[in-house]
């Protein structure tokens, strides 16, 4: 069925009964063409690109739960491509681009809102930082504007201006940076990835690989079954070091925990994205009203899905610094997701050295907006058997060869980036 | 999440600073070992980048900043938060290890 106005109209005078279920429930075949490991945001959009963009049908993914019952459901929702590094500015510029034009080639509403991102500055430094990010962005054709104290003002009169600690001086803003609905994306592709012919397995993890004698992936076991493949993607985020401990594979890897929150719903009072320059605290408000907000990872290695009481505690002294009448909300909702963070920050998207086996992981807490970008990029690999050009950096020999992108300049440690 | 330091007794986390997996063992080659340059670098690209990354008990590096400042070694969880044993880091101190709960 198109989703269109007159569907709903028709629709609504029939009393909403004549909606059909968006996707199939399949059982698994014996074999495909490829197997996705992971129904998130990220396996889901990877299955539709290799069936609309380049033609491989015979497609399953695999998922061990419910679909987006991982990080895609746990993210704050936040798109933007306002990255400073070759690799990453490219890509995620991709990424916003597919963001843009994702309803109408999906045929379904993701609430995509370009509301606007605005990360503000405190310090004469950090305000060089930012104009030079900022410089970066407008010659690869990316928008950004640097703006100054007066001139947010205007637009977020409610932020602490004259903190004597941390003055906000002004911020770098991306007017084409904005939310989606996290949860409409992971349908949206599911539906318009089943609609040309792509099995979606629910409640089907893989236990196991299948290989045959040179080593080659040629399958996987699953709870239901043993599933034959010409080849397996991977992408499962934070549980991928134990995808890949099963076909033996060590990876520059490691799964920490990311709190996020929303408050209970006000009226709307913030107009897009805004993030606090001084600690790490992100904050948009839902079109439900609730204000959605997170700040950094809880720090040790977690695959619990939930986190503690002292980054709860830093993320409100952050939200409190930034925009003191947040004090007046009470928290509604809290949880974790568990973050694939790679050594240097930044993605990898790569064959493996084992045949048959692709990988695309290590999207630290910045893989909701990659969604678009990271499905395209991974069926190219998948299809082609070659890097996608936009993903042609995001290697896994890079830490090998010394060819890091760490955006940040963390180094080596995982739960800095 | 509590721990319980063996100098300070049970503390919550905010006091203590993470560093990461314990088990990694820094490589350490003689100058004179006569190891090809490429088995050096792989095994300083082991060290550095590459994480088992366990779903489950794992030695782990603590600091606790906000207490003894001695550096300490857990076991510990990644699946449940739950510790089992924390001890001194070996050449810090000669605290005896302390079980979890106790």
């Amino acid at each position: 069925m198109k989703y269109s106005i007159f569907s709903l109209a028709k629709a609504a005078l029939s009393g909403h009964k004549g909606w059909t279920r968006a996707w199939r429930d399949p059982a698994p075949k014996s074999h495909y063409d490829v197997i996705i490991i992971g129904g998130g945001g990220h396996g889901l959009a990877t299955a539709y690109f290799l069936a609309n963009e380049y033609g491989i049908r015979n497609v399953a993914v695999l998922e061990k739960g419910w679909i987006g019952s991982g990080n895609a459901g746990r993210n704050t929702t936040i798109i933007r491509s306002n990255y400073g590094l070759p690799g990453n500015t490219g890509f995620y510029e991709m990424s916003m681009k597919l963001w843009e034009r994702m309803e109408q080639d999906l045929n379904y509403n993701a609430m995509v809102s370009q509301r606007g991102i605005i990360n503000l500055y405190h310090s004469d430094a950090q305000r060089d930082a930012f104009a030079r990010r900022g410089n970066t962005m407008r010659i690869n054709g990316i928008d950004a504007e640097l703006l100054d104290a007066v001139q947010i003002r205007k637009e977020l009169p409610f932020l602490n201006y004259d903190s004597p600690r941390f003055p906000i001086m002004g911020g770098l803003m991306q007017r084409r940076g904005g939310t989606a609905r996290h949860d409409a994306v992971v349908w949206g592709y599911a539906r318009a990835a089943d609609q040309r012919g792509v099995d979606i397995i629910q409640n089907c993890e893989v236990t196991g690989f299948v290989r045959d004698p040179n080593g080659k992936i040629t399958g996987v076991e699953t709870s239901r079954g043993k599933i034959s493949a010409g080849k397996v993607g991977m992408a499962v985020a934070g549980n991928t070091s134990r995808v890949a401990a099963m076909a033996g594979m060590k990876l520059p890897i490691e799964s920490h925990v990311l709190q996020a929150f929303v408050s209970e719903a006000i009226k709307p009072l913030i107009p897009g994205v805004i993030t606090f320059g001084a600690g790490h605290f992100y904050i948009s408000q839902s079109d439900k009203g609730g204000l959605v907000f997170g700040g950094d990872l809880d720090g040790y290695n977690s695959y619990a899905q939930r986190g503690n009481m002292p980054v709860v505690e830093d993320v409100c002294e952050g939200g409190m610094a930034v925009m003191p009448m947040i004090g007046r909300v009470r928290m509604l909702r809290q949880w974790g997701g568990i973050m694939d963070m790679s050594m240097d920050g930044t993605p990898i998207i790569d064959k493996t050295p084992i045949d048959g086996l692709y990988l695309n992981a290590g999207w630290c807490y910045g893989g909701f907006k990659a969604t678009p970008a990271s499905g395209l990029v991974f069926a190219h690999l998948l299809a082609r058997d070659e890097p996608h050009p936009e993903a042609a950096r995001f290697r896994l020999d890079r830490f090998r060869r010394g060819a890091m992108i760490d955006e940040k300049g963390q180094g080596a440690q995982p739960n800095l980036h | 999440m509590r721990i319980a330091c063996p100098f300070c007794g049970e503390r919550e986390n905010g006091e203590f600073t993470y560093l990461g997996d314990a088990s990694p063992k820094r490589p350490n080659f003689a100058a004179d070992s006569g190891e090809s340059p490429e088995r050096v670098e792989d095994a300083f690209y082991d060290y550095v980048y590459l994480r088992d990354n366990v779903a489950g008990f794992m030695r782990e590096y603590w600091y606790h900043g906000g207490g003894c400042r001695s550096w300490l070694i857990a076991e510990r969880n990644t699946v449940t938060h739950e510790f089992r044993s924390v001890i001194a880091a070996p050449g810090v101190g000669a605290a005896n290890p302390v079980q979890a709960g106790e």
